[in-house]
């Protein structure tokens, strides 16, 4: 159990009111790829935002490798939120992709995935362009190398996206439904690069819809219901013969969508 | 202060009435002029657009400086013999057409073609469908850049003082002249057109904020 | 009427009008950036300061937009050194109003561009662990520039045109040259149909030009 590179326990958030996180546990050890699927509003996205602290949490606890992500202070005693610079030097050792690819505009492909080597992990231009000429050759992107975001179609943008975060040797991949916004056609070629990933042995947590994403790249699949995890287990188990009542529901409902 | 302030404030008085008097002359025939402006650049022919695109570029290329200078030597020449106050109020109304007209413009095209379909549609003419369909809703647009425009105008009337017209800003350089106290009398004055203006633009926010639930 | 054009009092004379363009487009560019200085320095301080700072700003911005350029002129060149016991000359005077005249409506155009920067793409600058100076720096600052490019181009044609106000307390731009001309050689009419035009194809050559730049740096099209 402690060797868990992710360990998350109790963790509690809501927005005025509303618990978008209501005591959520769970250790994700190195090397899975943990598919977290359930319906809008269950708290999925929220959950991956806590974990690099793009959002704060209420309660609870969320430690990378050994490593409280939110907090300091002494155990046991009272908490202090981290600060802007701490924060920075956590994040670089988590790495996300965003569902809107939220790339740097103004910079080319190259560039994109050059800036965080340079300016966080503090390579040198050269050694830096070389790593990021090899993520970007490894997701197929070799010759869009000085092509600008609005010069690459959406499959295109999100394996840049990719690449970005995983040239920075993160010790955990964190992918915020990252196909939800391409075209259909587009997400097989972005489903290839990650299942790439995982099969070399990258530590990921995946929110996504796409069930084949579930089924071929994940190791574990979570079912999150209502701000809570309600089931987790193998995709077999999961996905094939589901024994909750809302996981049953929620599956139903994807199949005919998709069909 | 205060009794220097009492002594100079009736001959500064003067000159603001002077530049309420100039300012909505400006305002008035502006405002009648852009509307129509407005309308033809969005309804009218090719050639009457083309005739309006180079109005407006020239006069709002134009410094407004230059423009009354140009206006009031280069009337006479053209055989109209003009005194400075009108010379200034018809250069200052040309310039603010210009500005007036691309507000209207933007009003109306803003203005969702389906309306025009829609109301075409029930069979209104077109004065109808101005009056109606399209005017109104322009109306809620058009009024807070306008509002806005105002304020512009009054600032621009400053420079009347230039053509020898006693309005605020030539009445403070008079009083100064007097008492050689130039900073209480500048901001005096700038006190004077900074209540005119601000009041106006917080006016345009207002409606501004009324109207927002207009904007798609 | 009895008046027959005659042009070359003007050409005579024509250096003085072309000096005079030179300075004015000298004093829009030099106001601009000092004013860019002003207006990004002021656009930080109201969006990470305290209800003070954000009042003191705000006085600024609403004081400087209500009242006349004139009055700004008059105030700064006449006014200011009454009181403040020191005299500067006309030029630098009117650069410093004009920066600040400038100032106030770029301390808007600054904030919205901050604004427009979208927040997915901060998100990801914080993902990849860059400190906030950083993010600011290489992600939110270029960003910002290329989106307000538009509205600066706007502004320095504006302030070219407001450079025609310099006149007023004899700096020798291009207005002043003209109206040097027109009260020398008692020619009325001539020089204005010589210089009117000069400011109309001067503004539509820098707005070209400006054109030019923005494409290059637009985050919307090809480069």
């Amino acid at each position: 159990m402690s060797d868990a590179l992710v360990q998350i326990r109790g963790l509690r958030k809501s927005f005025g009111t509303t618990h978008v996180l209501d005591g959520v546990d769970i250790d994700i050890t190195k090397g899975e790829a943990v598919v977290v699927i359930g319906p809008s509003g269950s708290g999925k996205t929220t959950l991956l935002r806590c974990i690099n602290l793009l959002e704060t949490y209420d309660d609870g606890s969320i430690k990378v490798d050994g490593v409280e992500v939110g907090y300091d202070g002494p155990p046991g005693g009272r908490r202090r939120p981290r600060g802007e610079s701490e924060l920075a030097k956590i994040r670089a050792d988590i790495g996300m992709v965003f569902q809107l690819f939220n790339l740097f505009p103004h910079l080319t492909a190259l560039e994109n995935v050059m800036l965080g080597l340079v300016k966080v992990r503090g390579l040198a231009k050269a050694e830096a362009k070389s790593r990021a000429e090899h993520w970007l050759n490894r997701v197929g992107l070799g010759d869009k190398l000085s092509s600008l975001p609005n010069q690459l179609s959406g499959g295109q943008q999100q394996r840049v996206g990719i690449a970005r975060a995983v040239a920075m040797e993160p010790k955990i991949l964190l992918l915020d439904e990252i196909t939800s916004a391409l075209d259909p056609e587009l997400v097989g070629e972005v489903l290839s690069a990650v299942q790439q990933l995982a099969r070399d042995g990258m530590t990921m947590i995946v929110v996504t819809h796409e069930m084949t994403f579930a089924r071929d790249v994940g190791s574990r699949v979570v079912f999150m219901d209502a701000a809570k995890i309600v089931v987790d287990g193998a995709p077999r188990d999961v996905l094939s013969n589901p024994s909750h009542e809302r996981l049953k529901t929620f599956l139903a409902r994807i199949e005919m969508k998709h069909h | 202060m205060i009794d220097f302030a009492l002594k100079t404030l009736p001959f500064l008085w003067e000159g603001l009435t002077v530049t309420l008097y100039v300012s909505a002359m400006v305002v008035a025939l502006s405002l009648v002029a852009g509307v129509l402006m407005g309308i033809g650049f969005t309804y009218g022919p090719r050639w009457l657009r083309f005739l309006l695109r180079v109005y407006s570029d020239i006069l709002r290329g134009t410094p407004l400086l230059v423009l009354i200078f140009s206006v009031y030597y280069l009337m006479p020449f053209a055989g109209v013999n003009l005194n400075p106050l009108p010379a200034a109020v018809i250069a200052l109304s040309a310039f603010k057409t210009a500005h007036v007209g691309e507000i209207v413009r933007g009003a109306l095209q803003s203005i969702a073609a389906g309306q025009t379909d829609a109301a075409k549609a029930i069979g209104l003419t077109f004065a109808q469908r101005l009056a109606y369909v399209i005017l109104p809703q322009g109306l809620r647009r058009f009024l807070p850049p306008w509002v806005n425009s105002v304020t512009e105008a009054v600032k621009g009337s400053s420079l009347v003082s230039l053509v020898g017209i006693v309005d605020l800003m030539l009445a403070s350089q008079q009083v100064i002249g007097r008492t050689y106290e130039p900073m209480p009398v500048y901001v005096l004055a700038a006190f004077m057109y900074f209540l005119i203006n601000y009041s106006l633009s917080v006016a345009s926010r207002r409606l501004e904020a009324r109207y927002a639930y207009i904007r798609e | 009427m009895d008046y027959h054009l005659n042009f070359n009092f003007v050409w005579k004379y024509a250096d003085k009008l072309w000096w005079g363009l030179a300075l004015s487009i000298e004093l829009a560019f030099i106001s601009i950036l000092i004013g860019c200085v002003i207006g990004l320095a002021l656009a930080l301080a109201h969006s990470g300061g305290g209800r003070v700072v954000r009042s003191c700003v705000t006085a600024y911005v609403e004081f400087v937009r209500n009242v006349p350029l004139l009055l700004l002129i008059y105030l700064i060149f006449y006014g200011v050194p009454s009181i403040g016991g020191f005299a500067y000359d006309a030029t630098e005077s009117f650069v410093a109003t004009l920066a600040v005249y400038s100032g106030a409506y770029l301390v808007e155009v600054f904030r919205a561009g901050l604004d427009a920067v979208p927040k997915g793409v901060i998100d990801a600058s914080k993902a990849i662990g860059l400190t906030p100076w950083q993010r600011f720096v290489s992600v939110r600052l270029p960003i910002m520039l290329r989106i307000v490019l538009p509205s600066l181009s706007n502004v320095l044609i504006s302030l070219f045109k407001d450079t025609s106000l310099a006149s007023v307390i004899a700096v020798p731009e291009l207005l002043y040259g003209a109206n040097w001309i027109k009260t020398n050689t008692f020619r009325q009419v001539e020089v204005w149909l010589v210089v009117w035009p000069m400011y109309l194809v001067t503004g539509y050559l820098i707005l070209v030009a400006l054109r030019q730049v923005e494409r290059r740096f637009s985050l919307n099209r090809q480069r």
